[in-house]
């Protein structure tokens, strides 16, 4: 694993070791050890079948890993009650599932299942926070598009008031205009609020727009950590090349002639 | 065996008689090109062979007086339903110990409470029988709630991790499908017995009917034949489907598929 121009700060996760194998031998996640850096947007990156969304899942515990450990803020998260764990760690989904009922009854899920309660005057906070119009409170929660329900989805993790954000690729399923809100809105929890943010991508030029510190993954590992313009422009794993390269040539495809 | 074959002999016109129907059948099912002509004749076979020899043992059973032959029939009867129940819901881990243990619970409880209340005698005139419907209606109960919950856990996957991943232990994830196994399971029964005495007459009352009772008194039986089974199938499917959602969440509220 090559190294540069490390993002510096407070670790929020420190992963040491981390494997997750199938049953029939299939390694997901290979040994693998990194450090999630407190508030910033901490982008994993890779292609599919990598075991980056694996790991996002090993981060709230969807997933128990089969060696390796986690520790959050200091603390392994196996001595943390896991339904603390993951109202402290919120995630959202590839593609937004809405609860039946309105969009209230959506933000107030979380907080309810932990036997809290949310009043109006925040819900409409929190969607202002994801540039939803707070009006929609009431309306249906299953007649959202796209780009509105992961609006959604986000407020409704932040409802829990999480430290902690991760992202499963969560504009690959929304247009370039949609994408750009849901960038926007991780920008602004991250300057905001000061949350630590994982996003899992395969954009590499969304990594570059947005995140703060890259991990590459291939094969259950990570080969290259650094900012975003390191990957693009360091000395590097040949994959991290190609995929340098794949960057280049879709800009190029971008660009008028 | 003889004096069986001595009191079947004397019937034995009317069962030729049923069975020239069966023939018009397999003839409709050669001249249409179905092709179930052989499996047909097996099964009119398999019916005629396995009913003589129930027949046959009930009679033995009745004359010797020994409880210890209710034990050993509904012990076959359970083993055979439990059997088939858990072939259906094969993909569920440990499906065929959760049928058994669902069907052989219901039985337990509605036959027990039954006794207890004094409404049937424990004589195998009554126990086998009724031990035969709880556990055949218990059976239905079992599966249909068994695959309900297996594949609604499987289609929603999504809507389950969102809830599990903002803090809801695995039961609250999981409440619309364990609600919609539960119901799955006892629909059937509740649909008969909304209708029953509407569209067909039940078996038992039938039964009793065509033996020459009054059909008040078969109507009594009847009564407390359905109000039974509704119990039966409601137990069934209340264990079933726990056992089956243990099968599919860990005690760290993961959903393991």
């Amino acid at each position: 694993m090559t190294q540069g121009h490390q993002v510096e700060g407070k670790a929020t996760f420190e992963i040491c070791d981390l494997t997750v194998s199938l049953g029939g031998g299939a390694v997901v996640l290979d040994g693998l050890s990194h450090t999630i850096v407190a508030g910033k947007i901490n982008a994993l990156i890779g292609p599919s079948g990598c075991g980056k969304s694996t790991l996002l899942r090993c981060l709230n515990k969807l997933i128990e890993p089969t060696k390796g450990s986690i520790r959050l803020d200091g603390v392994d998260i196996t001595d943390i009650d896991v339904l603390t764990l993951r109202a402290r760690v919120g995630m959202v989904m590839q593609s937004a599932t809405m609860f039946a009922g309105s969009i209230a009854e959506n933000l107030a899920f979380g907080p309810s299942s932990l036997g809290q309660e949310i009043d109006r005057p925040r819900m409409k906070e929190l969607l202002e926070l994801v540039s939803l119009d707070p009006s929609l409170l009431d309306k249906d929660a299953q007649k959202l598009s796209g780009g509105q329900a992961q609006r959604v989805s986000i407020a409704r993790s932040l409802a829990n008031k999480p430290e902690v954000l991760l992202l499963d690729e969560p504009t690959s399923a929304l247009d370039p205009a949609a994408t750009r809100t849901i960038e926007a809105t991780l920008i602004r929890l991250r300057d905001e609020l000061g949350m630590t943010i994982v996003l899992v991508s395969h954009s590499m030029e969304q990594v570059e727009r947005i995140a703060d510190t890259s991990a590459l993954m291939l094969d259950g590992k990570i080969i290259e950590t650094g900012t975003p313009e390191h990957l693009l422009t360091g000395v590097h794993h040949h994959w991290t090349e190609q995929f340098a390269k794949g960057k280049l040539s879709s800009q190029k495809e971008n660009q008028p002639n | 065996m003889l004096d069986i074959l001595s009191e079947l002999l004397p019937r034995l016109p009317g069962i030729l008689g049923a069975l020239t129907l069966v023939s018009l059948a397999i003839g409709i099912s050669y001249w249409q090109k179905i092709g179930l002509e052989k499996s047909m004749s097996v099964a009119v076979v398999r019916a005629f062979v396995q009913l003589i020899a129930i027949g046959y043992a009930l009679q033995l059973i009745f004359d010797s007086d020994n409880p210890l032959w209710i034990g050993v029939i509904v012990g076959v009867m359970l083993t055979v339903a439990g059997l088939t129940s858990g072939k259906r819901a094969e993909s569920i881990p440990k499906a065929r110990t959760i049928a058994l243990l669902s069907i052989s619970t219901s039985l337990a409880l509605t036959l027990g409470t039954l006794l207890a209340l004094n409404v049937f005698e424990p004589t195998p005139q009554s126990v086998i029988p009724i031990a035969g419907m709880i556990i055949g209606n218990a059976m239905t109960a079992t599966s249909l709630s068994m695959a309900r919950l297996r594949d609604d856990l499987k289609s929603s996957r999504s809507a389950i991790e969102s809830a599990l991943a903002l803090g809801a232990p695995s039961r609250v994830a999981a409440q619309v499908q364990l609600r919609t196994a539960l119901a799955t399971g006892m629909t059937p029964l509740v649909d008969s017995t909304k209708t029953v005495g509407l569209i067909a007459l039940p078996g038992a009352m039938t039964g009793m009917i065509l033996a020459g009772s009054p059909p008040m008194e078969a109507v009594q039986l009847q009564i407390v034949v359905m109000f039974m089974l509704v119990g039966a199938a409601a137990f069934a499917s209340m264990i079933a489907t726990f056992l089956t959602y243990r099968q599919f969440f860990t005690k760290t509220h993961q959903l393991k598929l």
